[in-house]
């Protein structure tokens, strides 16, 4: 193998990708609008949504209640709601959102208040729903401050202090530095897209550089040349390596910039939280060069196992349906990084793409196992290395070469 | 010099068993001559080039080209090698220069020399015009001359061609045997494989039939016509493979 012919492959190559509009639009356009489309899109989205329905008086229905007047035109007083006239079939009208809500109340309640022993009240929901977890919660603050007011005019009736019923308070205080705040929350999804972003910037250079070359009839020209087929392997497996990366480095900038652009666009209100966590929330720098070098190795295993199977292909047609079930092979273990709860742990450090998903969302968390960090990296390695020995291995069967 | 000493391939397909596409062919060709590989299509024409320029290994026997040894030097016989073929396409993004140029560097020029070489062939092969163009830009007529410079960037001793006019007009088709022509005047030893009688009549000094993997016979026109006893090499053609069909 020779380093001059390698590095003149590698150069042809770049030229030539760099002048493919598809490629470009896979390494570079896509990474870098990815991340602020998700983050500024979807926060400003979140922040719309939530304002909207804020802004909107829900509609409620009170379902019994006839007994205490009182109650039920002070609901109506707040101004909070819109009561809508009873009807038998008020479940119905919340399962299909046309009323938000509504409230039960037991007949003798408005009495019972006086002698502090009244039956419970009971509020109907549509579970999941914004607009109707945002009505149940005015019907909670209503209540609890109806609580509240008879709680003090039981215990002044009897001449009880107000502590009595409250003898103390709990008080909660987060002790978690903001970046591990941030990580935990952003955490699983920042290495879920980075390694998504990473196999789809090494996906069109590769199918273009084999499967396209052959298509094309470009290969069996190359192959004319004395160069070794390790060379020519190497030469190419590094502009598909470049495309991965690349894409992996304007994705993370473009990360740091979305944040950033994010709070401003959107303000530290709802919206805002959902884009940048909540206020005052921010990602460890270390962490995202942590990420960064343990994408590497990820990137040389996606680089050469989407060059070995594009390289079997025929056409990029083929290709291209060769490589989306690796796709959804890979996005499966990547999402490990969002489930709640799950932990590293020697054996999920040697299962490849689980470990990098886990790993950066504890890195980006500013949490540094380096035992762990070791493995991950060694064992990536070690499976990035034998997916590049199968592309060599690969290139050099005539079988493969000139399926066509 | 080329030399093929019982050169075999074979092929193993899951549903058709053992293929022999080349099935020991053997033949000598002098510098300064054009040996041409008479065949009808899948007679494997194709496969013996390709083992000539050690595209494909040999399932047994070998051959020696340029005095480097296909199966030993594999790499030493392609550096000797111009391999033109309607199947080794241009790169359609890069320039007409950035094209050649990239096969020079590939066997080993740069700098200058590379430069002036570019130069030379662009002069001889009128090429000035579009050099700065790229290839999927160009005319029919200007990538053949693309492709012939980029066969012989490296001043290979030794020219393949495997049916280098296939779906080329007539005007471009007499610009590729007018450059074999040039190649043998130049003392290249030089291959040309076809299915067309006309071209082999007017441009090869010995002919070998090539028919289901084997040669089944070799000589100059006037050898074939005297051994067959026919006067149009159509005739000698179907005579050799197909002995009863002529009748």
């Amino acid at each position: 193998m020779s380093l001059r012919a390698v590095g003149t492959i590698y150069a042809k190559e770049l030229r030539d990708s760099l002048r493919d509009r598809r490629t470009l639009v896979s390494m570079i356009v896509i990474p870098t609008f990815m991340m602020p489309a998700l983050i500024i899109g979807a926060g400003k989205l979140a922040s719309t949504v939530v304002t909207k329905a804020r802004a909107e008086i829900p509609r409620i229905m009170i379902v019994g209640g006839a007994d205490s007047p009182g109650i039920t035109s002070e609901i109506e007083r707040t101004g909070k709601f819109t009561i809508v006239p009873t009807t038998p079939d008020w479940k119905a009208l919340i399962s299909d959102k046309r009323i938000r809500a509504a409230v039960e109340i037991p007949p003798g309640f408005e009495r019972a208040l006086g002698s502090g022993a009244a039956p419970g009240i009971t509020l109907y929901t549509y579970e999941g729903e914004l607009k109707s977890s945002l009505a149940e919660e005015e019907l909670n603050a209503f209540f609890s401050r109806l609580r509240s007011r008879t709680t003090a005019r039981l215990l002044a009736e009897r001449g009880l202090p107000a502590s009595y019923a409250r003898p103390f308070e709990v008080a909660r205080t987060n002790v978690a530095p903001p970046e591990k705040v941030g990580g935990n929350l952003l955490g699983g999804i920042v290495p879920y897209f980075i390694v998504i972003i990473c196999l789809m910037g090494a996906m069109y250079p590769a199918m273009d550089l084999t499967a396209g070359e052959k298509e094309r009839g470009t290969m069996e020209t190359l192959l004319c040349s004395p160069v070794s087929r390790a060379s020519i392997v190497l030469g190419k497996f590094l502009m598909v390596l470049t495309g991965s990366l690349t894409a992996v480095v304007l994705s993370l900038v473009s990360l740091g910039g979305s944040v950033v652009l994010a709070g401003l666009a959107i303000g530290p209100g709802l919206g805002g939280q959902a884009a940048a966590g909540p206020s005052g929330m921010t990602i460890a720098p270390l962490g995202i060069l942590g990420v960064l070098a343990m994408v590497l190795p990820v990137s040389v295993l996606f680089s050469a196992l989407v060059f070995s199977i594009s390289l079997f292909a025929k056409s990029v047609k083929e290709a291209g349906s060769y490589l989306t079930p690796l796709a959804f092979a890979v996005i499966l273990p990547c999402s490990t990084g969002l489930i709640p709860g799950i932990e590293l742990t020697l054996p999920l450090a040697l299962f490849p793409i689980v470990n990098v998903s886990l790993v950066c969302k504890e890195m980006l968390s500013g949490v540094w196992h380096w035992g762990y960090i070791t493995v991950i990296f060694g064992s990536t390695a070690v499976y990035a290395a034998a997916a590049l020995a199968l592309a060599v291995w690969m290139f050099r069967r005539e079988a493969v070469i000139f399926r066509t | 010099m080329i030399e093929a000493r019982l050169l075999t391939k074979v092929f193993r397909d899951r549903r058709k068993g053992d293929i022999r596409a080349s099935d020991g062919v053997s033949f000598r060709v002098e510098p300064g001559t054009i040996y041409g590989l008479l065949g009808a299509n899948g007679a494997g024409k194709t496969t013996t080039l390709r083992l000539l320029a050690t595209l494909l290994k040999p399932t047994s026997g070998t051959a020696v080209v340029a005095g480097h040894d296909v199966v030993l030097e594999p790499d030493k016989v392609r550096a000797s090698v111009g391999f033109l073929a309607t199947s080794t396409a241009l790169y359609a993004r890069l320039t007409a220069r950035e094209m050649i140029a990239y096969f020079g560097r590939l066997n080993g020029l740069g700098g200058a020399a590379l430069s002036e070489r570019i130069r030379t062939l662009a002069d001889q092969l009128e090429m000035h015009d579009f050099l700065e163009r790229r290839c999927d830009k160009l005319s029919t007529g200007m990538k053949q001359k693309t492709s012939i410079a980029r066969t012989l960037v490296h001043d290979p001793q030794v020219m393949i061609f495997d049916e280098p006019t296939l779906g080329l007009d007539v005007m471009a088709s007499r610009a590729i045997v007018r450059f074999v022509r040039e190649c043998r005047g130049r003392g290249k030893t030089v291959i040309y494989s076809t299915h067309v009688m006309s071209e082999a009549e007017k441009l090869c000094d010995v002919i070998g039939v090539i028919h289901d993997g084997a040669l089944r016979a070799e000589g100059t026109l006037a050898q074939l016509r005297a051994s067959t006893g026919e006067t149009d090499l159509e005739e000698c053609f179907i005579r050799i493979v197909a002995p009863g069909d002529g009748q």
